[in-house]
């Protein structure tokens, strides 16, 4: 093929551009599509709660993934620290995922049960109230709102469609579950399940 | 550890990968080789024509690619080659160094076992209340400490609102070793029920009465009030002359240390709110996150903590 044909053809030049910067995307991420360890859930692997759902949102509303990463990648000085790295059969549930890229505060894959309820309740309402040091924003008005559920069974069902399988009983009860609960309570519920599928992982 | 890393590929997505990665090599060598001369020949002055293209009067040359560029080139694919034969990249081929991400974390991890497990076991030996005075293994226990405890029991270990003072004499569990052990191990369930049912009066006595026990100032005739329902209620964790009971991590109500007395707070206000409300205080188990041999070490440094002053 003359050069003159494809650099005189716009068309013809994006196809093939996208013909070439695809085959990097084909060989790495399409086998993933078909792969049982991206695709099956680990054992035990069960769906968010309503409430922790909510919590979810929540956690995605005031943007803690941007200084919190949730992915413990597999070296020993992190395995050290956060338990056991993270594997992709525990987040088949997860979309989209928030594993993050930046850690300003410490990462949280694995942080269910690490703490009490009471402990994050008095760290986000004020974090240097537990932690002097602490340069992290306090959210007070967690626990000023309430939840009215309206959205929940919505948010269930579109993740059902994407492959989340809650029960036609999980959605129907979805909006009795968080109503009226503070926002608060939602977002520990969500941090306290965190990681805590797979055993022995510390 | 169970195979977390997953299964191999299946034959035809490992064939699909390498034949995807070779095949865009081989494409890019072709067309490095199918480009590296121009038909042109300079003229005996050495110029070159253009390749007719022209934009705003601004020609091309048509020269061949520059040597240091082609090799460089070349390079990069026999590079990219040899990294292909040594490291996991075509499907399911291991590589010929057998390196996988898993295999180095297990390396890195099996490194430091041997290294440190030595010298774990040797404070495991020893008791206790002897750690806590050796100062190199307190060093190295402060450190876990830090990094495990001091986020509920602050960097001083003097705890805070709702979080244990470990620097004091008051033990809600016991001081002993063997009881900071268990703590440490098992953690904590600490339950005050809520008491909203005995009414307000009663719960205004009783309040009264919490506060004689450790001469606050109170109320004299409510607090006489108080000592009957104590004795019927709150007896039975806190024990009869309110002194509390370690086995419940019932906490002695006659010592004037407040758990629950956020800052500024009225000592009064504060019992009021227990009684009203309940507490519910979780020290979570630690034995998993830093093992055995560690939970050791810290419970010799919580012990050593009454040692400092």
């Amino acid at each position: 093929m003359k050069h003159e044909i494809v650099e005189k053809n716009v068309g013809l030049l994006a196809v093939l551009i996208l013909v070439v910067i695809s085959f990097g995307g084909l060989a790495e991420v399409v086998p993933l599509f078909f792969q049982k360890q991206t695709t099956e859930p680990v054992e035990g692997l069960e769906p968010l709660s309503a409430l922790e759902l909510e919590g979810r949102d929540i956690y995605r509303r005031e943007g803690c993934v941007g200084c919190h990463s949730q992915m413990v990648r597999p070296f020993r000085a992190e395995t050290e620290r956060y338990g056991h790295y993270n594997v992709a059969g525990e987040q088949v549930y997860e979309h989209n995922f928030l594993w993050g890229s930046k850690r300003t505060g410490p990462d949280l894959a694995r942080v269910g049960g690490r703490y009490s309820d009471d402990w994050h309740r008095a760290h986000l309402y004020n974090p240097r109230d537990v932690v002097p040091e602490s340069i992290m924003p306090a959210y007070p008005w967690l626990f000023e709102n309430t939840l009215d559920g309206d959205a929940t069974p919505r948010k269930m069902r579109t993740l059902r469609q994407l492959g989340v399988p809650y029960t036609d009983e999980d959605i129907a009860n979805a909006t009795a579950d968080v109503r009226g609960t503070q926002e608060i309570t939602a977002l520990v519920a969500y941090l306290q399940q965190l990681g805590t599928v797979l055993e022995g992982t510390r | 550890m169970n195979n977390l890393w997953g299964d191999s590929l299946s034959g035809f997505w490992s064939a699909w990968i390498i034949i995807i990665t070779l095949g865009t090599i081989a494409l890019s060598v072709w067309i490095l080789l199918a480009n590296r001369r121009t038909d042109k020949t300079p003229d005996a002055e050495g110029n070159v024509e253009t390749t007719g293209h022209a934009a705003d009067g601004i020609e091309e040359y048509d020269n061949p690619l520059p040597q240091w560029w082609f090799k460089l080139f070349i390079l990069t694919v026999v590079f990219a080659l040899g990294y292909l034969v040594l490291y996991p990249g075509l499907g399911n081929y291991a590589g010929v160094l057998g390196w996988s991400q898993e295999g180095q974390w297990e390396e890195e991890v099996a490194q430091a076992e041997e290294r440190f497990t030595p010298i774990f076991a040797q404070y495991q030996e020893v008791p206790i209340p002897e750690l806590a005075e050796d100062n190199e293994a307190m060093q190295v226990a402060e450190r876990i400490f830090q990094n495990n405890c001091a986020v509920c029991h602050g960097s001083n270990a003097q705890g805070g609102y709702g979080f244990p003072n470990l620097t004091d004499d008051d033990w809600l569990y016991g001081g002993e070793p063997d009881n900071i052990v268990q703590t440490l191990t098992n953690g904590r369930n600490g339950l005050m029920p809520s008491w909203q049912q005995l009414g307000q009066n009663n719960i205004e006595n009783l309040t009264q009465y919490v506060l004689s026990l450790s001469d606050e100032a109170h109320d004299e005739a409510q607090a006489e009030q108080g000592e009957s329902t104590f004795t019927a209620v709150c007896a039975a964790c806190h024990g009869p002359s309110g002194t509390g009971n370690t086995a419940l991590g019932a906490p002695n109500l006659t010592d004037n240390t407040w758990l629950y007395l956020a800052p500024g707070q009225e000592v009064g206000d504060s019992i009021r709110q227990t009684l009203r409300n309940g507490r519910n205080g979780h020290m979570p188990a630690q034995a998993a996150y830093i093992g055995e041999e560690r939970v050791h070490l810290v419970a010799a440094y919580v012990y050593s903590l009454r040692l400092a002053d």
